[in-house]
């Protein structure tokens, strides 16, 4: 009887523990997920929106805007700054939420 | 005498400063060659390098001749049309950084397959994925390669086949004596020398225009017309061709196995994300160097010298270099467009001979047992076999127009690789049969399109018209790719590798140290209780 009970219950802490770990891991993965998908289409439409402005309307790109600096060259720059700020923004956010909030569940699990 | 003289009749200071090179890649070969014993060292410098370290070297690896003597070129010939390329080739690394670099360093261990083979059966996928790297590195390779050989002959006036016989020679020696952590050494070195002449290169013209850019564009467009500002129709014709370049070269970066691996060599996730953020720092900071190099050639330089060397334009900036500099300055950025090829091709050809050796040898051959001497044994004869087909293949085709096998290397990347992993790592059904589907679909509809492309049949073979109308395949061959693995996963059924999802997000997020949960528990979580 003892052995039987002591058994089941130990099961149990371990399935509670596993099933805690697993909701707080897929809770995790989907917020890191959330804002990987937020940061990549942000980058989509600065990219595109060059690529197709481009494609699709090469005058305006050709409009100075004073002597030197076409809109083409200024929204060229434009778009090597965002992949700067960007990726800063997603090591921040992963530097200062994602990685505590990893280590903690990787404590819990060792 | 001309004032140009000096290329293709090299000076000794050229000379001094390409053999002082040389000298510190053989160098680095035989330090690298003593902490390079086992065959995690030999693909992954064993996880020890840090994330500023790679995110330099990631930018050597990255950034080809191509992008420093092609874009120059472009943009000193055609204004604002080889920026396309510039600003291209840097926007796929935050995808890089957002959907790849953290599950790949977790999940894998030398190559990318081993990513998307992590929940799936090793032996199809992996054939599959090594079908998708090769073709990807051999393109990259013959582009480079031949680029190499036309290079240091028009520099140093040596016979092209012994210039690319030197290259690939070099490169056999770093890989095989000091492995990753050699290869990642030239590229940090290659970085640094790259990005410091560039930035030298790029002030010393801003100072014959007051420091300012906008003076400099001003004086380009003076002389040349203000549509040199604008985009014109040299690097893209039609409408969809912009869309399709930028597909291939955005995504084509997240699915570059030489770029990929060199998330092995980080200890952790968050080295891994440092480094895409210091190489994305590093390579645009470069790009933006471009416009003033480009156009600084235009303006200094002028067209009609630079198209008198060589028609492509390759010579723009090491012409730039002695219009402002003089002869030593032409023959330290000759030694940097040197130490840029040597780089690029040795991480090519180290991460070519990861797909042969472990993946195909060790994982479908020997079902991923094999002793560990003989899959360092293995990698190195892998090795000798990438160096050697790159020299053949860069002689070979001396002379051919190899310039469209960049793009069509990242159209191949960006159709069979980049897909394949976003799926593997994000998507719970994917399957097996998806995952061969999609890959080779990818691979084979860019090999077809881009052969019935005006890119072949018009500027290679001559014709007057083509069968497929876009330049670059992306476009129709990255949503095939995924429309084929959504669809044939959708069809088939893959128990084990839905079953094994959690345990990837787990690995992602909590690194391979942990011990996975009690299997007991695992069964336990299914079973309704009571």
């Amino acid at each position: 009887m003892t052995t039987y009970e002591s058994v089941t219950g130990r099961r149990t802490e371990i399935q509670r523990s596993a099933e805690d770990e697993r909701a707080a891991l897929d809770r995790l993965a989907a917020r890191r997920l959330r804002v990987a998908l937020v940061l990549t289409t942000a980058m989509l439409v600065v990219y595109f929106t060059f690529i197709l402005l481009i494609a699709f309307d090469k005058s305006l790109l050709g409009e100075m805007i004073t002597d030197g600096l076409s809109l083409g060259i200024l929204l060229g720059v434009i778009v090597v700054l965002s992949t700067w700020v960007l990726t800063w923004i997603y090591v921040a956010w992963a530097n200062r939420r994602y990685e505590p909030a990893a280590r903690e569940l990787r404590e819990r699990a060792q | 005498m001309t004032p140009f003289a000096a290329i293709g009749d090299p000076s000794a200071i050229a000379i001094t400063f390409f053999c002082l090179f040389i000298a510190v890649a053989l160098g680095i070969s035989y330090w690298a060659s003593r902490r390079t014993k086992t065959t995690e060292q030999f693909y992954a410098a064993g996880h020890q390098i840090s994330g500023f370290q790679n995110g330099m070297a990631l930018a050597g690896d990255y950034m080809s001749a191509a992008s420093f003597l092609g874009i120059a070129g472009l943009v000193a010939l055609y204004g604002f049309d080889g920026l396309i390329y510039s600003i291209g080739f840097l926007v796929g690394w935050p995808i890089v950084l957002f959907l790849i670099a953290e599950p790949l360093r977790n999940l894998g261990k030398y190559t990318f397959a081993d990513v998307v083979a992590y929940r799936l059966k090793q032996t199809p996928v992996r054939m599959a994925a090594a079908v998708g790297t090769l073709s990807v590195v051999i393109f990259y390779l013959i582009a480079q390669m031949v680029g190499a050989g036309v290079l240091i002959t028009l520099m140093f006036d040596i016979d092209y086949a012994l210039a690319v016989a030197l290259v690939g020679t070099v490169m056999l020696i770093l890989i095989l004596a000091g492995g990753m952590l050699a290869t990642t050494w030239v590229q940090i070195v290659k970085a640094t020398l790259l990005l410091g002449g560039a930035l030298a290169l790029a002030l010393w013209v801003l100072s014959y225009f007051s420091w300012n850019p906008l003076e400099l564009f001003d004086s380009a467009a003076t002389d040349n017309g203000e549509a040199v500002l604008a985009p014109g129709d040299q690097v893209v014709t039609g409408s969809w061709d912009a869309v399709s370049l930028g597909l291939a070269l955005m995504f084509g970066t997240a699915g570059l196995p030489h770029i990929l691996m060199r998330f092995y060599t980080v200890p952790d996730t968050k080295a891994a994300r440092s480094s895409v953020n210091w190489a994305t720092f590093f390579i645009g900071g470069f790009y933006l160097l471009t416009f003033v190099l480009g156009f600084g050639a235009m303006a200094l330089v002028g067209k009609g010298t630079i198209t008198g060397v060589d028609k492509g334009g390759n010579m723009a900036a090491p012409l730039l270099a002695q219009e402002v500099g003089g002869e030593p300055f032409l023959g330290f950025i000759a030694a940097v467009a040197f130490a840029t090829i040597l780089a690029v091709v040795a991480g090519l050809a180290l991460s070519g001979a990861a797909a042969l050796s472990h993946d195909l040898w060790v994982n479908v051959v020997r079902h991923g047992d094999a002793p560990e001497r003989e899959q360092l044994r293995v990698a190195r004869i892998a090795t000798v076999l990438m160096g050697v087909t790159a020299i053949v293949l860069g002689i070979v085709l001396e002379g051919q127009n190899v310039a469209y096998m960049v793009g069509l290397a990242f159209a191949i990347a960006a159709s069979a690789n980049f897909p394949a992993l976003l799926m593997a790592i994000f998507w719970r059904r994917f399957t097996t049969w998806g995952a061969v589907a999609s890959i080779l679909v990818g691979a084979v509809s860019a090999l077809v399109l881009i052969y019935i492309s005006p890119t072949i049949q018009e500027d290679v073979l001559g014709k007057d018209d083509s069968l497929f109308p876009l330049k670059n395949p992306a476009l129709i061959s990255m949503p095939l790719a995924f429309v084929t693995g959504i669809v044939v996963s959708l069809l088939t059924r893959d128990a084990k590798a839905e079953e094994k999802f959690y345990e990837a997000e787990r690995r992602i997020i909590l690194g391979a140290t942990p011990k996975a949960v009690p299997a007991a528990a695992a069964v336990a979580h299914r079973r309704p209780t009571g």
